[in-house]
């Protein structure tokens, strides 16, 4: 019923100053999965979602929605062909009110002004912030903040979403709301998530595939039971943090 | 008596300050996105001065269409600048960008001095431009309601734009973040010419009123309504259109005050004083009168 989309990344390498921060990392998603990227600080979980929404330039590699080359398209284009992202640090259009944000995502990839408002407030309800529509968005809370730019990248009706360290910063009770809602996400918009996060309660009971990555490299990959079992893994990630 | 110079004192600040507000208004579209003051703004005004100088003594082309055509000829200007001079420059230093916009200055000027004359010409207008009409008891010339009248006009126009447009809300995102913009699927070329573009037109209203008022059009008259409307944008805020327009009419009401008020061995230090009352702006707050939202990060 639902046609299915495929989220391609090959050999993807980026240098700063002579240091790998990617090092050929190959990725594959498809819509209605939900794959956890992981690794420890400075693995190059970020820098590798930068470059695949074209904020930054990689040195090589392919990526690619379906048959369209969306590492060659400007980084406007990107939204256009599917592919819309989420930031660790929120990067919301303060001044402006919920419903113009989350427009923002419909406007962006082409969608007029009554049909953006339209996919704009039902998003905001499904999200839970209903309630706070006229508001800018910096009177919001933390967490709406991070729910609104939620709605706002899937108010571009995306085939894959990128969620750069969504539960950052939220407690453990908004962390479970978050992971409710996303975990809904695959089934109900068919599309598919690439979510990085260091909550591995969240990523365990989220992902169905994790790929995990230390200096730039993919160390392992799989189903997250397999990972966590991972010697490499344990020896990299989570032995250091998993106490 | 005492009302009478109250009412030519509200009618000074008002169309004073349109002036100035849509001079600031020009200037902070241009910032909002492109975080760059552009010094060749002065110089959009007086190629449209001088369109309105030929157009309206060597043809006989009804005047609204002159209108038309000189703010035509601003808008052009203004968005054959950013494809010539600032978009091969776009994504180098901000610093690039802001000696490019000199250079457009000063070359536009050098151009009118070589090509058309130093010396000042007179602007001609419309008769019922400076037609006397009485205001409240108040004689004042027709075109300083034409020009308030004409700004309520602009100011409703581009707020509603502003406000409701897919382009307009596209505008405000990427003048706050243009990075997340362009990564929402907001192209760059496309907001950051539509800015040059409406300040150019800006600048075209600004030429007729200007020109009608000083009644000449010389290589060198944009460096007043660049000062006074960097001033402005200054005072409002450099960072929101709403702070532009506000600054704008501040700024003429400090300036009509002074001139109210000063004693006349002091009237010649006005701008001095002017001057000290910016500084002041910067020094206590820095922000403006109305602080937009913004993100330091410039277009790359």
């Amino acid at each position: 019923m639902n046609k299915k989309s495929f989220f391609n990344v090959e050999g993807l390498n980026k240098s700063f100053a002579g240091l790998k921060a990617v090092n050929d990392v190959s990725m594959h998603i498809e819509t209605g999965e939900i794959l956890g990227l992981i690794g420890p600080n400075g693995s190059g979980k970020t820098t590798a979602i930068n470059i695949m929404t074209g904020m930054i330039k990689r040195d090589s590699g392919k990526i690619t929605i379906d048959e369209h080359n969306i590492g060659d398209m400007p980084a406007y284009l990107v939204p256009v062909y599917g592919l819309v992202r989420t930031y660790q640090t929120i990067r919301l259009f303060k001044s402006m009110t919920c419903l113009e944000n989350a427009m923002m995502g419909a406007i962006g990839v082409g969608i007029g002004r009554r049909a953006a408002s339209e996919i704009a407030g039902e998003l905001l309800e499904e999200v839970g912030l209903g309630e706070s529509i006229g508001l800018p968005a910096e009177r919001l809370t933390f967490r709406d903040q991070r729910l609104l730019e939620i709605a706002r990248a899937l108010a571009a009706s995306p085939k894959f979403l990128l969620l750069d360290e969504p539960a950052a910063g939220l407690n453990e009770e908004e962390t479970d709301m978050l992971l409710s809602l996303l975990k809904t996400l695959p089934g109900s918009r068919n599309i598919g998530i690439l979510i990085v996060d260091h909550d591995m309660r969240l990523i365990m009971n989220l992902c169905n595939r994790l790929q995990v990555l230390n200096y730039g490299r993919t160390i392992a990959e799989g189903l997250p039971k397999d990972v966590q079992k991972n010697p490499e893994v344990v020896n990299a990630y989570l032995g250091s943090t998993a106490s | 008596m005492n009302t009478d110079i109250l009412i030519e004192f509200a009618i000074n600040v008002l169309s004073m300050g349109s002036l100035y507000a849509l001079i600031a208004m020009g200037l902070c579209f241009v910032f909002g996105i492109c975080r760059l003051i552009n010094f060749a703004h002065g110089e959009f005004i007086t190629v449209s001065a001088y369109t309105l100088y030929y157009l309206g003594t060597f043809t006989n082309i009804p005047w609204p269409f002159v209108f038309l055509l000189v703010v035509i000829v601003g808008l052009v200007v203004g968005y054959l600048s950013e494809l010539i001079a600032y978009r091969p420059f776009r994504g180098r230093s901000l610093d690039a960008l802001l000696v490019t916009s000199f250079a457009i200055s000063i070359i536009l000027q050098r151009l009118f001095q070589l090509g058309i004359s130093p010396r000042s010409r007179a602007v001609p207008v419309p008769a019922y431009f400076n037609m006397n009409v009485t205001l409240f008891g108040v004689i004042t010339p027709l075109r300083n309601l034409l020009l308030v009248g004409t700004t309520v006009i602009l100011l409703v126009v581009v707020m509603l734009i502003m406000k409701y447009t897919p382009l307009g809300i596209a505008m405000r995102g990427a003048s706050e973040d243009f990075v997340t913009a362009r990564l929402m699927g907001v192209p760059a070329n496309l907001v950051i010419s539509v800015a040059f573009i409406i300040s150019g037109l800006l600048a075209g209203v600004v030429a007729v009123f200007w020109s009608a008022r000083t009644g000449s059009v010389e290589p060198l008259m944009g460096a007043t309504p660049l000062l006074i409307g960097f001033i402005s944008i200054v005072i409002g805020g450099m960072h929101s259109l709403p702070g532009s327009v506000v600054g704008g009419y501040v700024y003429a009401l400090i300036a009509n005050l002074l001139s109210l008020t000063l004693p006349s061995t002091l009237l010649s230090f006005r701008d001095a004083i002017m001057f000290v009352i910016v500084i002041s702006f910067l020094i206590l707050k820095p922000e403006g009168l109305l602080r937009g939202s913004y993100q330091e990060e410039r277009v790359g």
